[in-house]
């Protein structure tokens, strides 16, 4: 425990430092959202309607623009060697990260949904509502993530491969985030089937990503 | 305790690295590994340490602790120095330490060991490539294990880090444990040599 403990702590804090890009992800989405309303125009009617697609769109977005240095800065300056050979397991050691991760990039763009929230006209109902689903499914996102980041850690350029890899495998989350946040707001579905669905989608995300990821990590190093 | 391989056959990227290698050191012994560029001395390390899968053959640790494995007993000390920028010299340490499953000492007396006790709140960023090399020595010094894996341990070290870093070998060696160590330059301790290349 302490081990994972260490590297839970060490992983926040390189992020929060400078250079560490636990900010880049919510800037990301905070340039998206702010320049939406720009683009589709005036239209308050229509911003209410897209809200939620586009904080989650965005949330999605930001959330890859990260993950590509999730093993890539630790296979570069040898650490990864030393956690592949220490005695935690590999899978505990990748859910860690992956925990980390989200605790630094992950949860600042919920934080900031309720703000950018009201640059979309969406009422308090609605924001939770989104803010929710993201709480939600942003784990998923990062999980499932994880798998095409320890796919893509040998390659110098693995951050476009990595979306390649991993968008695919986030429509599911982004579909039933969406839909979930859609029927809180308008009906007429109810909210708890989609919202059931995309928690059973994080769930499933955090038991395969870290055996995904242990298991390409061990085969890709060289 | 005894470290011995057995035949090993290495293959990298479809070509042969090396085959049939035989090798062994016990207790007290170091091994320097030997021979010139690409002749298979780092993967032979990385092999050892279990970051390679051996083509053929195998490597094994006697006499170790029963419920670990040879990698969890060992220390690596590759090219890279597994030091974050952001992070100070204390933190990177600690970090390790924790990570490493190491005794919750002061860590100050190891990094006094290395030479590093007057700046241990400076980001690792600022450090010089010698510096670097004698923090992450102070690695193999705040976590215990049995037998080190050294890649060029020496490079970047000026002498006096050289003469420390041999002290340190010595006292290792004679509280029981192993070295292995990929070298050019002499290791300033006594050890067994074994040469890679032209003979396979």
């Amino acid at each position: 425990m302490t081990a994972l403990a260490a590297l839970i702590r060490r992983d926040i804090k390189i992020a929060l430092r400078v250079g560490g890009g636990a900010l880049v992800g919510v800037l990301f989405f905070l340039t998206v959202t702010v320049l939406m309303p720009f683009a589709l125009g005036p239209d308050l009617a229509l911003l209410t309607r897209l809200g939620p697609a586009i904080l989650w769109l965005g949330a999605l977005l930001a959330s890859l623009l990260t993950l590509d240095r999730l093993f890539t800065a630790d296979h570069e300056d040898g650490s990864l060697d030393l956690i592949v050979m220490g005695r935690t397991p590999l899978e505990l050691a990748c859910a860690a990260k992956a925990l980390a991760h989200w605790l630094a990039a992950g949860l600042p763009l919920i934080i900031a949904t309720p703000a950018l929230g009201l640059m979309l006209n969406l009422d308090t109902t609605a924001t939770s509502a989104v803010a929710l689903t993201l709480l939600v499914g942003t784990p998923a996102l990062t999980f499932i993530g994880m798998i095409g980041a320890a796919l893509a850690v040998t390659l110098h350029r693995g951050g476009l491969l990595l979306a390649v890899l991993v968008l695919p495998l986030s429509i599911p989350v982004l579909i039933f985030g969406v839909a979930a946040s859609q029927a809180a707001i308008s009906g007429p579905l109810a909210f708890g089937t989609p919202f059931s669905i995309l928690c059973a989608i994080s769930l499933v995300s955090f038991v395969i990503g870290p055996f995904a990821a242990a298991a390409s990590l061990r085969h890709g190093l060289d | 305790m005894r470290l011995s391989g057995r035949q090993i056959d290495c293959v990298r990227g479809g070509r042969e690295v090396f085959s049939g290698l035989d090798f062994a050191a016990a207790s007290g012994q170091a091994l320097a590994v030997v021979g010139p560029n690409g002749s298979g001395k780092t993967s032979l390390l990385r092999l050892i340490a279990g970051l390679l899968a051996p083509a053929g053959g195998s490597v094994v640790l006697e006499g170790g602790a029963d419920e670990l494995t040879l990698p969890e007993q060992a220390h690596y000390l590759g090219h890279r120095d597994a030091l974050k920028p952001a992070l100070s010299i204390l933190e990177n340490l600690i970090f390790w330490r924790d990570f490493l499953g190491g005794d919750a000492g002061d860590l100050r007396d190891s990094l006094a060991r290395v030479g590093l006790s007057h700046a241990t709140h400076l980001p690792a960023a600022y450090l010089s490539a010698g510096q670097r090399r004698r923090l992450s020595i102070g690695r193999l010094l705040a976590v215990r294990r049995p037998v080190w894996l050294l890649d060029e341990p020496t490079s970047a070290l000026d002498a006096a880090g050289q003469d420390l870093f041999a002290a340190l070998m010595r006292d290792h060696l004679s509280g029981g444990g192993i070295i292995i160590a990929a070298t050019h330059a002499p290791l300033g301790i006594e050890a067994m040599e074994l040469r890679m290349g032209g003979k396979a």
